[in-house]
């Protein structure tokens, strides 16, 4: 039998103050970062219009940026799309203009590259024009899946748990949420539509990892009624965590297989969920049970068989 | 062993239905005719899952009603006209499988996969409809024609089919409102077994004017149609327009084919309202319509002159519904009697008649090009993806939990095989993030089977017998199992709900993956144990 991290007693409580340490060295940059910096919306959000265009030479992207400049389409981006002969140009849109503007953006990526390449040596692979108003709502509605993902699991919860599971679940989640967006921000990924459904899948990720966790918790409490919540936290993290490796060992190795096979598309979500995965571990091992300590300290349970103590610096391992 | 066997029979009853679902099969699809340029319906055997835009490229249209050239007072009712006007145009696209459908009320959504040309997509889309009322073929002169439409396509070399009835026109139902045939219609003696290629097509139908060709006829009919010796042959102020739906009449489904006078009596232009509505006296539905005042001095005088006729209603070339009779002079206000059709069709008129009238101006909010080979790179990158993801997936597996892990290996397949099925089965599109999705479940999937066989390695320590370790282990992590499941479940339902085209993919991919990694792994993985069990009743170590 091959076991890996089995009958471990890691004080996971005991260290919490080094997680919060962590959790801030990578928060505070990244809340600045999101302030100045913010995030970079896809046309999906902005309105505005890509052209992927497919040459049968190499360019040059300082070719392509003057000829694209010389027919008008100075703000483009210009994005290599996996390869020199594959590009992505974007024109956000700039005040008013639905996609009427699109068909000039178009127009112009075709005499820009007629100019430098002849008719004839590319291809436009793909074009996508979006007006203001569905970025608009786009926006809207993303905030709003995650919003209410949030009241539903909660609920859920509630009912199956408790509402302080629920509560200190949702508080790990929102820390993996923001953490993730953060790091899109950190790692200038574009936001497309992809990208949002990456963060509802850290979302659902980091759920489960504390589903399990408190799973355990909820069993241990049952069983062993000698012991206090740290822990028992620490117990229920350590009993999970063979099953924490090998699960997330073997999600990290399919979104690694995403990213290096997947194309230049599914690529920023395999790095997204990639990420994902480590702050949802270390949110479900550090937030989430942290998080149920206070709830639980400052909404005692009502008759409980069981005194909420302090947590103690050493708290006693397991077993 | 009663147990294993009724395990064995579900599981292979839900296995053969998953194969069932996905083994290719022939679907109907319309596909434009290299000969006559117009559509058809033909058959094409492929595997039933449906791709997304952008996996087999295509254009994908978000439009709108204008509002930019001053307000629309009901934008949820222009758009409904628009749609209205849209479906009946869905042949002119040319492709195979369109889709035209509003979203939110106040939004049409066009999706045209395979088409390359937006300029051309959107000119079909924007086009102001027309609508206009014109009285049928009254006098026969299109029927009357017929033999020498006959002739000249003898002489141009087209005969019928060998199938064909050896009759001018023939009589599918009697009917005592059609004239019988004049002697002029009969075929000279010479050639009188021999059957006219185009009246052998052609059945006569309830009205004048109206003829049903069967619907695999239709293609032949239209080329027919087309050749310019019949086209010179068509009598003057006569003209060809073909139904709208396909009627069925006993075991066969034919197309409607009307030959209408050219000069309409009046256009939509001239049409000011058309409501529909249940009279409550008769119980009949009934569609009633107002004209401009110029308008309703124009259909006086030309129903007036048409009474007892039939009156065809055309939007844009195609006539819609049965055309109704004149029963008497209308003026301003009329009103069309459907009997005991449905409210349902009577409010369609209705809304074909308001499109014709109040044409809705829309605009192209969103619009997405994809080219097919695009879609092609994504598809075998995600192929690429999933058997490297799989290869990596079976290694930690076997690896790490030996004999148990193939267990939950030959799950996987059944897991696979099961999403898949679901895709297939409930009709829903695999987009390039559902690809993703799918190669993302397949580690979730794993996860269902990591939770168990932890739990039973734990009751082995504990010191339990195999037996009740495998049991316990099961029933231990049943608990983690579903809530975590139903939390991923929940987030995919809101994602599904919020999402777009390809977000929607990955959103049912994801529900229809982490769903069928349940079944697999708490089903069929625990009757494999079972066998496994019950083959090595004196096992004295787990292989876990």
């Amino acid at each position: 039998m091959r076991r890996l991290f089995s009958n471990t007693t890691f004080d996971f409580i005991g260290v919490r103050r080094y997680a919060y340490l962590l959790t801030a060295a990578f928060f505070i940059p990244g809340l600045v970062l999101l302030l100045t910096r913010g995030l970079n919306y896809g046309i999906e959000f902005t309105g505005g219009t890509l052209v992927q265009v497919q040459t049968t030479a190499p360019v040059d992207i300082g070719t392509l940026r003057h000829a694209l400049d010389a027919h008008g389409l100075t703000g483009a981006e210009i994005q290599s799309f996996g390869s020199d002969r594959d590009y992505a140009i974007r024109a956000r849109l700039g005040g008013g203009g639905g996609t009427e503007a699109g068909e000039g953006t178009v127009a112009a990526v075709r005499a820009s590259l007629d100019s430098t390449l002849g008719s004839g040596q590319y291809q436009i692979v793909r074009h996508e024009a979006v007006g203001p108003k569905v970025g608009g709502e786009l926006r809207q509605k993303a905030l709003l899946a995650i919003l209410l993902s949030f009241g539903a699991i909660l609920v859920y919860l509630a009912i199956r748990f408790e509402w302080r599971f629920g509560l200190a679940a949702i508080s790990a989640t929102a820390h993996d949420v923001l953490g993730t967006i953060m790091f899109i921000s950190l790692m200038r990924l574009e936001v497309s539509l992809v990208i949002v459904g990456a963060v509802l899948s850290v979302l659902g990720l980091s759920l489960n990892e504390t589903v399990i966790i408190f799973d355990r918790v909820r069993e241990n409490e049952r069983k062993r009624l000698k012991l206090d919540l740290p822990a028992i936290l620490n117990l229920s993290i350590n009993e999970t965590l063979p099953r924490t490796v090998l699960t997330h060992g073997t999600a990290l190795s399919t979104m690694a297989t995403l990213a290096i096979f997947g194309g230049e598309v599914i690529r920023p979500f395999a790095f997204v969920m990639f990420f994902g995965v480590f702050t949802g571990i270390f949110s479900s091992m550090f937030i989430a049970p942290v998080a149920l300590m206070y709830i639980r300290r400052r909404w005692p349970m009502k008759g409980a068989a069981r005194a909420v103590t302090a947590p103690t610096p050493r708290a006693a391992p397991a077993d | 062993m009663r147990n294993i066997r009724s395990r064995l029979i579900t599981i292979g009853i839900v296995t053969a239905l998953a194969i069932w679902s996905l083994i290719p099969r022939t679907t109907t699809v319309r596909v434009r005719d290299p000969v006559t340029g117009l559509m058809r319906d033909s058959s094409v055997r492929r595997v039933p899952i449906n791709l997304g835009l952008d996996l087999q490229g295509g254009i994908h249209l978000a439009l709108e009603v204008d509002q930019s050239k001053g307000p629309v007072a009901d934008p949820k009712e222009a758009i409904s006209r628009a749609e209205r006007v849209v479906r009946t145009r869905i042949d002119e696209f040319g492709v195979t499988e369109p889709v035209v459908q509003l979203v939110g009320g106040d939004r049409l959504i066009v999706e045209l996969p395979g088409e390359k040309d937006p300029a051309r997509a959107k000119s079909i889309i924007q086009r102001t409809a027309f609508l206009e009322f014109r009285i049928t073929d009254m006098q026969n002169l299109f029927r009357a024609a017929l033999p020498d439409i006959d002739k000249a396509l003898r002489a141009a070399g087209v005969t019928a089919a060998a199938s064909a009835t050896p009759s001018a026109v023939s009589q599918l139902f009697s009917s005592d409102s059609v004239r019988k045939k004049g002697k002029k219609a009969a075929p000279d003696t010479s050639q009188a077994n021999q059957a006219g290629a185009l009246s052998a097509l052609l059945y006569q139908g309830g009205i004048p004017g109206e003829f049903l060709v069967p619907e695999e006829q239709r293609p032949v009919a239209e080329s027919l149609l087309v050749r310019p010796e019949v086209a010179r042959l068509i009598p003057r102020g006569i003209e060809l327009r073909w139904g709208t739906q396909v009627e069925s009449r006993g075991a066969r489904s034919y197309y409607a084919l009307y030959a209408v006078e050219a000069k309409p009596i009046i256009t939509g232009e001239e049409l000011e309202k058309a409501t529909a509505r249940r009279d409550q006296m008769t119980n009949q539905s009934i569609v009633e319509f107002t004209l401009s005042r110029r308008g309703g001095r124009i259909f006086e005088r030309e129903t007036g002159r048409h009474v007892n006729d039939y009156m065809a209603i055309i939007l844009d070339g195609k006539v819609q519904g049965t055309p109704p009779i004149i029963k008497s002079q209308i003026g301003q206000r009329g009103q069309i009697e459907l009997g005991s059709r449905s409210l349902e069709e009577a409010n369609d008129l209705a809304l074909v008649l308001r499109a014709g009238a109040l044409p809705a101006p829309l605009s192209i909010i969103e619009e997405r090009t994809i080219g097919p080979s695009l879609g092609k790179d994504a598809i075998a990158d995600g192929i690429k993806a999933g058997i490297a993801g799989v290869i990596l997936v079976v290694t930690i597996m076997v690896s790490y939990y030996r004999m148990s892990g193939v267990l939950a290996v030959l799950a996987l397949v059944f897991y696979a095989l099961y999403t898949l099925a679901g895709l297939s089965g409930f009709g829903f599109t695999l987009t390039l993030p559902g690809l993703a999705g799918f190669v993302l479940s397949i580690g979730i999937a794993v996860d269902a089977n990591v939770l168990i066989f932890e739990r039973i390695r734990e009751e082995l320590a504990a010191g339990k017998s195999i037996r009740l370790a495998i049991d316990q282990g099961f029933a231990r992590a049943m608990n983690a199992i579903v809530d975590s499941n139903v939390c991923a479940i929940l987030t995919a339902l809101f994602l599904f709900q919020f999402g777009t085209g390809p977000v929607k993919g990955f959103a049912v991919t994801l529900i229809l993956g982490v769903l069928a990694s349940m079944i697999t792994a708490i089903f069929v993985t625990r009757t494999f144990f079972m066998i496994w069990l019950q083959r090595r009743p004196t096992m004295q170590t787990l292989s876990i």
